[in-house]
């Protein structure tokens, strides 16, 4: 059982304690420009809320058939704080411990979190631009409006944007961290032998 | 023979002045070139004159944005026409959808804009207005007793302390039915003193001031040194009733009234003020009810100042003055006689010491007639003819309009000297420097508008447009950069800087703090009830329905009052409602906004209402019926959005 070097442990806490902002920033943005919107749309989803221009995006989205977007549309909203807060205690935990596998479980629980949460918005994306009201109002044949699930896409006359905000880009510099931490763990113990 | 006709033909036309199209040059074109989605530097709020309304425009570009309906109805907005507006221009004459408004005065403290308030006046029957900054809205009218036409109005003092309200005509005070010929004897002057409310603006009349029979015209409070004291041009000291245009022009001199309004205050915090029954109309607009309530005051307090010798002082001052403006210093005040050859502009440490030594030529009714030459820090020699306004910059220039002469002259306040004149186009009335009557002008620019339009513009008939033109006051000459039209009949206006301005600029209306008693904030609230012959509908507005859009039961003899939410909480979404017949206007509502559309069928059968604002790719579709019984029907009171019933 590999123990960490004091400097492994330090980045590890950090690594941790810097997710404790995913309660306080945003994590993700979509980002909306159209001719008659040149200040821009932006919707931002928190851990578990959606701020921004929601309304105005659901009342043009309304034409197209689009659903109005609620919290209620996503149970993830429920249980987000527990996966975030669980990785915060393992990360700790894992300092503490003072043991490689737990740093090497912790880096890959965030990893996994991280490709899950991809899934799982690339998933709701599609169902709420795919899945459309049959009766709107407007229905171009062919067409369907998932939001970009990161990076900017043409939808009608709207340039849609999707990306990490302030919280998301913390999340990643977590990841980064714990990462590092893991490459720093195995160098030292390659350069041992 | 022939050539000699030519040639006498050509030294004639050589002759004839330049034409005005040779005088804009340069790069005058680039100075008011503002490029497509940029905003102006200023934002020009100018007075509409006999539309009773504002308009707003943008400088340098001269292009309009706004009309503000004040003292008229305005059935673009539904303006005097919704049950909520109606109330706005209730007076003791009761409903007067009209005036002229002719003055504009943006609010200041320390003597500097501060973008809070645009008041304005109404000239006709007597009226003040605050607009919102914010809204762009008329807020509160306040009707002015005792009377004859509201024109020395609405200028404020230093801190927004005070507005004034001087009667242009003189009349006998309570209504007293006496023979005109009995003018000296009967008739009086009247300037109200209306306290303004720092925090919110609201207006009530403090006091009024009785003075001596005859023509209140223009005025100014003074500020810095001479900040607790007013000055107010007076015409007609000849007192003529009849054919004032040689009746009330006879004396080399007519009067500046400087006003000590501090000296008021005190007698009126003495109690010495006298309690007049009077009846004037208090009308408010509380935007979150989005209703005006209309009061009916009773009681004004009143000073007449022959008994109270140290409030008023008359400075004699050439013919028939006009303009009566301040200078950014507070020290001098320059009177415009508009029938003499000359401009006196006097002193105000000069008046202060020619009080103290009771330096007067006599007096007027027992109010003390300082000397004009005590008075006087000099005289603007030749400076044109028909000196009407006075404007000023920062850098100690004053820019005075000369109706007959058609000119703008600048000189320098200090030394008097003539600086530069332009021509304009044609017979300048009022003219505007941004900043101009206050403490710190802006400066950068000189609007003039102009009473004579004539050939500027396209020809529209026998009624032309307005015409305002900007000139360039950044260096030593002036320079025209720019004609443009204007609407209505523009008096004075005011130009303030729209950093000052759009940062707080209303966009909408939360819909959670409308307050309205017939509000629908949500389709769930959307109802039709019946009261007695009044049927209540609870509209509301989304793009691109109205709920109910399908409505029944309602009979002959019924009063349909349409109360439109509108649900929207977007900028620039506002939506409008108008329904078949309607024998007054259409509303538009803003976002989170509800207003009154009152409707009275007059036959029976199914009657169309649509939205009137183009909100939406389905704004074509936003439309409903509304089905009319005859009187004593029993179809019953039903409503509806998107329910088809299937037929019989």
């Amino acid at each position: 059982m590999k123990k960490l070097k004091p400097l492994s442990r330090i980045l590890i806490i950090l690594s941790a304690v810097l997710m404790v902002s995913g309660y306080f920033l945003p994590l993700w943005q979509i980002l909306m420009w159209a001719p008659q919107y040149p200040e821009g749309l932006d919707m931002q989803i928190w851990i578990n809320d959606i701020k921004g221009d929601v309304k105005i995006i659901s009342a043009l989205n309304h034409y197209i058939g689009m659903r109005h977007i609620e919290v209620s549309m996503f149970p993830e909203f429920q249980y987000m704080i527990y996966i975030v807060g669980f990785l915060i205690a393992f990360g700790l935990l894992a300092s503490l411990v003072n043991r490689r596998f737990m740093l090497v479980t912790f880096t890959t629980l965030i990893i996994a979190c991280a490709l899950a949460a991809l899934v799982d918005f690339y998933l709701w994306g599609y169902d709420y631009g795919h899945n459309l009201d049959p009766t709107a109002p407007i229905i171009v044949p062919g067409m369907s409006y998932q939001p970009p699930l990161i990076g900017t896409k043409q939808l009608l006359n709207f340039t849609a944007f999707s990306g990490p905000d302030i919280g998301g880009w913390i999340f990643i510099a977590s990841g980064i961290l714990a990462i590092g931490t893991v490459v720093f763990e195995f160098k030292r113990f390659h350069n041992k032998i | 023979m022939l050539a000699l006709l030519i040639g006498t033909a050509a030294v004639f036309s050589s002759c004839k002045p330049k034409g005005p199209a040779d005088v804009a040059m340069g790069d005058a074109a680039s100075k008011v070139y503002v490029a497509p989605g940029k905003y102006d530097e200023f934002y020009n709020i100018v007075s509409g004159g006999f539309n009773g309304q504002i308009a707003v425009y943008g400088i340098p570009s001269g292009r309009l944005f706004k009309i503000l309906p004040v003292f008229s109805v305005f059935p673009e907005s539904g303006y005097g026409y919704s049950e909520e507006t109606k109330p706005m221009l209730n007076t003791s004459h009761g409903f007067v959808p009209w005036d002229d408004l002719h003055h504009i005065a943006l609010s200041t403290t320390k003597g500097e804009h501060d973008g809070r308030w645009i008041f304005a006046n109404g000239n006709n029957t007597p009226r003040v207005a605050r607009v919102s900054f914010k809204s762009f809205r008329t807020e509160e009218i306040l009707e002015i007793p005792n009377s004859g036409g509201n024109h020395s109005s609405p200028f404020i003092t230093e801190n927004t302390e005070y507005l004034v309200a001087g009667t242009r005509f003189s009349i006998p005070m309570d209504n007293k039915d006496v023979p005109i010929s009995s003018y000296k004897e009967n008739f009086k002057g009247s300037i109200s003193f209306v306290k303004i409310d720092p925090v919110n603006g609201h207006m009530n009349i403090a006091f009024q001031l009785r003075t001596p029979g005859f023509n209140y015209d223009l005025s100014r409070a003074g500020k810095g040194p001479s900040h607790g004291w007013f000055f107010f041009s007076c015409y007609n000291t000849e007192q003529a009733y009849t054919l004032l245009e040689v009746n009330a022009s006879q004396k080399d001199k007519d009067f500046i009234m400087a006003v000590n309004w501090k000296k008021a205050e005190e007698y009126i915090a003495q109690g010495k003020g006298k309690t007049e029954k009077v009846r004037y109309a208090h009308n408010t607009y509380d935007d979150k009810t989005h209703s005006a309530t209309s009061k009916m005051e009773n009681e004004v307090l009143v000073l007449d100042v022959s008994e109270f010798p140290d409030i008023v002082y008359f400075i004699p001052c050439a013919k028939s003055p006009h303009g009566c403006d301040v200078d950014p210093t507070g020290e001098y005040i320059v009177g415009s006689g508009k029938l003499a050859a000359m401009m006196p502009v006097f002193s105000f440490t000069k008046i202060q010491n020619a009080i103290a030594n009771k330096d007067y030529e006599g007096d007027f009714n027992g109010i003390p007639v300082i000397k004009y030459e005590a008075a006087l820090h000099g005289e603007v020699k030749k400076p044109g003819l028909g000196p009407l306004h006075t404007e000023f910059d920062e850098k100690g220039n004053a820019y005075t309009s000369m109706f007959v002469s058609s000119e703008i002259v600048k000189w320098n306040v200090k030394t008097l000297e003539i600086l530069d004149r332009v021509p304009t186009y044609y017979s300048i009335g009022h003219l505007s420097v941004p900043g101009g009557p206050t403490a710190k002008p802006h400066g950068k620019y000189v609007i003039a508008y102009n009473k004579i339009t004539k050939d500027r513009y396209l020809p529209t008939g026998p009624e032309l447009s307005q015409s305002a033109q900007l000139y360039d006051i950044s260096g030593d000459k002036m320079r025209l950069l720019l004609d443009f039209p204007t609407v209505g009949e523009p008096h004075y206006a005011e130009a303030i800087p729209a950093s000052m301005i759009t940062p707080t600029s209303t966009k909408i209306y939360k819909i959670e703090e409308n307050e309205h008693q017939y509000a629908a904030k949500g389709e769930a609230q959307a109802k039709v009830e019946r009261k007695g012959n009044e049927i209540h509908v609870y509209m509301t507005a989304i793009r691109s329905h109205l709920t109910p859009d399908n409505i029944e039961g309602v009979r002959l003899g019924d009063e349909v009052f349409f109360h439109v939410t509108n649900l929207e909480q977007d900028w620039d979404v506002p939506h409008g409602f108008a329904i078949k017949g309607a024998a007054n206007a259409e509303i538009l509502i803003m976002p989170g906004e509800t207003q009154t559309l009152k409707w009275k069928p007059l036959t029976t059968g199914v009657v169309p209402f649509y939205c009137t604002d183009f909100c939406s790719a389905l704004h074509q579709e936003m439309s409903g019926y509304i089905r009319i019984s005859p009187a004593g029907s029993n179809t019953p009171l039903k409503f509806s959005t998107g329910k088809i019933e299937g037929q019989p």
